[in-house]
């Protein structure tokens, strides 16, 4: 997959040690996962896989409630099915699919750049954090799902769902480990989660 | 909506961060992590780092130099130079490149965009295009540090690209490299319409103006540049400061912004009035806590 080192260097910069991993026998271990995504769905499903660890990552975040944070990539395998490239399964983590961005009049795919992010819910992932802050998009499919797991939204041609909750699962489609001060501000309010739970 | 990028360009050669002029002269400036640390802190929107000397050496990409300075930057990375194959791309991915840049092996091999794109998702694929007019004075995409013609067309490879999977267009002016009159606006606005991916510009700028004027057409995404923002202090923040200030949209919240401050004519803050510089008291800034 991608990213792994970015969000590698902003939990060191934060202060807190990470690992990579695709271990089976070391997952069960850590206290919080996060499922960055550089990549295409697909790929990412078969990787994960093949290593055998959908059932080990479902055990810890579905069953023994660990934190869990999905960026980009990782927020879209959440969902049920994408058809990025074709028709795949997703972790069917949270009831929703992933569609291509509708291409309209001056929208341009992929949705890159940094856009302003509307909180919905003022949960404590957003603690510090002004709605229409800007942070940084980088992808071409979005997630659909029910409105009431949906903690930003943010405007391109249509809405697009920025950031979800669901009980201990968070995710969010731009990238906090590349958005600078307010990323990072985001990741620490994750890490103050992981610390309290 | 989007706001318009800014993008700082590194350009790098034997491992230093160098000013290009032509693609033919080289001035040394210093080492890519200590750029790459302040171009983060004054809020750069993106950061395209280009090995230039990894193709024409025949080595792979510097992956070391890559792991050490994504270290320093918490905003989008794009590294390109010396990359050849999939697994290339794969290992720039795991040392800390948010995207990657091709250029030679896309003309070499352009079945690698495709297959990079089916990998990695097209939002990681940039294809970056060394364009400059020809002999006969037409417009005409060069390899090779702008030796080696192509035959192709800057629009219809940037077409061609787009159809292949290429997720953004990195289009830079040889002529206009290091030159400081302004981006090659007619190309750039021809290749911008006839493609429908993210479109990033470079080559040419020696005044904030010169973002403007490219930044105004409406489908470019991204302004970029690389020598314009050497030399001098906070360069990022009072560019974005400039552009705010001719209705562009930028993402402009960094600390300290410029937006109450004046421009002269070669687009450096003006100096305010004496009424307000006496007036001025020292403002406490706390230091941020992230």
């Amino acid at each position: 997959m991608g990213n792994l080192q970015s969000v590698k260097n902003a939990l060191e910069f934060l202060g807190y040690s990470a690992t990579v991993s695709d271990c089976q026998d070391d997952i069960p271990h850590f206290d919080a996962y996060i499922l960055p995504g550089v990549g295409a769905f697909g790929e990412a499903m078969e990787n994960l896989r093949q290593r055998d660890l959908i059932d080990i990552l479902s055990e810890g975040v579905l069953h023994e409630k660990k934190p869990f944070l999905g960026i980009c990539l990782g927020m879209q395998l959440l969902a049920e099915s994408s058809v990025e490239m074709c028709y795949s399964e997703g972790l069917n983590w949270i009831p929703g699919h992933v569609i291509k961005i509708e291409v309209e009049e001056g929208i341009r795919l992929p949705h890159v750049g940094w856009n302003a992010i509307e909180i919905v819910k003022p949960v404590p992932l957003f603690n510090r954090i002004d709605s229409y802050s800007s942070y940084y998009f980088d992808h071409s499919y979005q997630l659909i799902c029910d409105n009431r797991y949906v903690i930003a939204k943010c405007q391109y041609g249509r809405e697009i769902i920025s950031a979800i909750q669901c009980d201990n699962i968070f995710a969010t489609q731009f990238h906090p480990e590349k958005s600078q001060v307010k990323g990072l501000r985001l990741l620490r309010n994750f890490l103050n989660y992981v610390e309290s739970s | 909506m989007l706001n318009k990028r800014l993008i700082a360009c590194l350009v790098i050669k034997n491992g230093i961060v160098v000013q290009s002029i032509n693609f033919k002269q080289y001035l040394p400036i210093g080492r890519p992590e200590i750029a790459v640390e302040f171009l983060n802190s004054w809020g750069v929107d993106e950061i395209v780092l280009l090995d230039i000397d990894a193709t024409p050496n025949k080595r792979s990409p510097n992956l070391e130099m890559v792991s050490r300075i994504s270290r320093y930057g918490f905003v989008p990375l794009a590294i390109g130079g010396g990359i050849k194959t999939i697994s290339d791309i794969r290992a720039l991915v795991q040392a800390g490149a948010d995207k990657i840049a091709i250029n030679q092996i896309a003309i070499a091999n352009p079945t690698v965009i495709t297959e990079a794109a089916r990998v990695f998702g097209c939002q990681c694929i940039i294809v970056s295009i060394d364009m400059k007019r020809n002999q006969d004075g037409e417009y005409e995409v060069f390899t090779n540090s702008g030796r080696k013609p192509t035959g192709f067309s800057p629009w219809n490879w940037a077409k061609q690209v787009e159809s292949l999977g290429a997720g953004e267009i990195f289009l830079n002016s040889i002529d206009r490299d290091g030159c400081q009159e302004g981006y090659d606006l007619e190309v750039i606005e021809k290749v911008a319409n006839v493609v429908s991916v993210p479109v990033i510009v470079c080559g040419g700028v020696g005044h904030p103006q010169h973002f403007v004027e490219a930044a105004r057409i409406e489908n470019v995404s991204a302004v970029a540049a690389a020598n314009f923002f050497h030399f001098s202090e906070h360069s990022i923040i009072t560019t974005k400061a400039y552009l705010e200030n001719t209705n562009i949209n930028v993402r402009l919240d960094s600390y300290a912004n410029y937006r109450d401050c004046l421009f002269d004519d070669n687009g450096r803050l003006a100096k305010k009035t004496d009424d307000y510089l006496e007036n001025l008291r020292f403002e406490f800034y706390p230091k941020e806590v992230i």
